[in-house]
């Protein structure tokens, strides 16, 4: 191990001597990156977060309780997140060119990357919600509040640590589906360290990509634990 | 102000039906604090909640200043709830507001107008002693802190009654005895109407006016809590009321023999006396109008909210004739006499 570390080590600075272009493009294949998938955790939040929200209130003997509802939701959602990335990604070809027009780049990604992640969404926001204390939903109705109220005045405040810690999850696991995408033209880290690492064999650029992810996925968790923690303390 | 009638709830769970109310009938008057008392499972919770419908009811009536809630459609009943605090025995505060927004809560509900709103935040945080917790999160409070928000955002909306589901429940006695007395100050200066729901015998001792007790799902037990503490008609009854004063009878007083050494017939009675007959020299006079002596064998005072109530056990002795006359002198005098050994 230490050995192809050293050995690749040794080898870089001859190797951006040769290969100028490198650092340029790694740069634009992480902004890509970045992009694609902040793009597809906000939409699928917008449609997420909803979803999740009458996930729950519409279980048994909450809020909004609809038996018909909460079924039909449901199983669509463990439908979707049944059906592996790579699948799901082939699958929706059409309608990603319907919507983008192509299904190839990072802005056609956005569609399968989003429309994956809404299901994902939806669980993670129903698990943090599950967790409010019945009594807390109780006394709100026992003020008079409205189903609205108490989804935007205690459900949503309530469980704002650990939806934080949830958007900190779908941006991580959205920049691994990000990399899958990439290696069937989606753009981004993922297409780089296909075409230059896996098909043309440049180590460096695979280990370079690799870095770049590890580095992204760190921020990403820092700054969710981050802010969980700071709206926990202020709590506790 | 409030009037239930044959108020019936059963639970359906899997498997079987629970019949947690069984035709309650209850009556409370505006502005007294009126206390339900029953052991755990007796159907306490399930009466409260279903007064603001929290619960709905299998059957019955209930009626809050003449209205029929329960045929209330959704918006009736919420304008209604805004009008009927709630207090409850885990305080159920958002931990994510402060103490203040937490107060706020109902009046954003209500959409009172945001500076009418702080006003009346800021006034209740003094009225209830937490004027200094204004921006601390509850987490910070300790459970009579809590309890003392609870009760300001309960009041917030200016209800015309305030329900208290085991309200003291999770506090230690010194902090229970803190809260009652500010409910009471409540109920004195806004002429609030309280109902609460307790199994424990002080609260309705220290606070309440009237008492309702309830067990397996029915009432079998209303009146003034002086009657009820004075003169228990129901085993339930009697033995709450045992947990707060010492009606036991030590078994050597009840094997005593029953005629003393000289052959006098004795008779052992209990005598409780409520307020004012607690100064006049009865005993005295038993002695001296009667030829009856009586031997204090066991006795105290408390207080039943501000009314000061006694009990003595007494060992009358005396000719037979004339302990008959004694007691039913005691009994003339206003005070309940309940014989304990003839
Ligand atoms: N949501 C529910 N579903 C099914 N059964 C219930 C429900 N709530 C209460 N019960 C049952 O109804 C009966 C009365 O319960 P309730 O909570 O009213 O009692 P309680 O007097 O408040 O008791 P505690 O002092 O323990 O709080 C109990 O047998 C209880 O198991
Ligand atoms: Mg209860």
């Amino acid at each position: 191990m230490t050995e192809i570390i050293s050995g690749l080590l040794a080898g870089l600075p001859a190797f951006f001597e040769t290969n100028a272009w490198v650092p340029e493009s790694v740069a634009i294949a992480t902004w890509e990156t970045i992009y694609m998938v902040a793009f597809s955790t906000g939409i699928s939040y917008v449609f997420g977060l909803p979803l999740g929200v009458i996930l729950v209130t519409t279980d048994e003997g909450h809020i909004l309780a609809n038996k018909g509802v909460n079924q039909i939701l449901g199983s669509i959602v463990n439908m979707v997140r049944s059906i592996p990335f790579i699948i799901f990604l082939i699958l929706i070809i059409p309608l990603t060119r319907l919507i983008v027009g192509t299904p190839i780049g990072t802005i056609a990604s956005i569609v399968p990357l989003t429309l994956a992640a809404i299901p994902f969404v939806a669980r993670l926001v129903e698990t943090a919600l599950k967790e409010i204390d019945r009594g807390l939903i109780e006394a709100a109705q026992s003020m008079g509040a409205s189903a609205w109220d108490i989804i935007a005045k205690v459900l949503i405040p309530e469980a704002k640590p650990s939806l934080i810690l949830g958007v900190a999850i779908t941006t991580i696991n959205l920049v691994g589906y990000s990399a899958m995408a990439g290696i069937v033209g989606g753009g981004g880290l993922g297409t780089l360290a296909y075409y230059y690492g896996y098909q043309r064999y440049e180590d460096v650029i695979m280990w370079v990509t690799v870095v770049v992810l590890i580095l992204l996925v760190q921020g990403v968790q820092m700054l969710g634990d981050g802010l969980a923690a700071r709206i926990a303390s202020k709590r506790r | 102000m409030i009037e239930i009638k044959d108020l019936t709830k059963i639970y359906h769970v899997p498997g079987q039906e629970i019949l947690a109310l069984d035709n309650v009938s209850l009556c409370v008057k505006k502005g007294e604090i009126f206390g339900i008392i029953g052991l755990s499972g007796a159907g306490k919770s399930t009466l409260i909640r279903c007064i603001n419908m929290l619960e709905k009811p299998t059957a019955g009536s209930i009626l809050i200043d003449g209205q029929e809630i329960t045929t209330f459609n959704n918006k009736q009943l919420r304008l209604a709830r805004q009008k009927i605090g709630m207090i409850f025995q885990h305080f159920n505060l958002l931990s994510s507001r402060t103490v203040f927004d937490n107060v706020m809560f109902p009046l954003e509900i209500a959409k009172v107008p945001r500076g009418e709103a702080g006003k009346r935040v800021t006034g209740l945080l003094e009225l209830v002693g937490l004027a200094d917790k204004t921006k601390v999160y509850p987490a910070q409070l300790s459970g009579g802190q809590k309890q003392r928000v609870g009760i300001a955002r309960a009041l917030a909306n200016h209800p015309k009654l305030l329900l208290c589901d085991e309200a003291t429940s999770a506090l230690d006695p010194q902090t229970t005895r803190s809260i009652l007395e500010l409910l009471k100050d409540i109920n004195h200066q806004l002429n609030l109407t309280i109902l609460l729901i307790t199994h424990d015998m002080n609260v309705i001792r220290q606070i309440c006016d009237r008492v309702a007790v309830i067990d397996n799902s029915r009432i079998v037990e209303a009146g003034d809590v002086l009657d009820v503490f004075s003169n228990p008609q129901t085993p339930t009854a009697r033995s709450f009321i045992s947990t707060v004063i010492n009606r036991e009878i030590p078994a050597e007083l009840l094997h005593r023999p029953e005629t003393d050494n000289n052959g006098a017939a004795t008779k052992l009675i209990r005598v409780s006396f409520i307020g004012a007959s607690a100064g006049e020299p009865v005993i005295s006079s038993l002695v001296q109008k009667y030829a009856v002596h009586a031997n204090i064998l066991y006795g105290n005072i408390d207080r039943v909210k501000d009314t000061p109530f006694g009990n003595l056990t007494l060992e009358l002795i005396g000719e037979s004739a004339k302990l008959d006359a004694g007691i039913d002198y005691l009994q003339s005098r206003g005070l309940n006499i309940e014989v304990l050994k003839a």
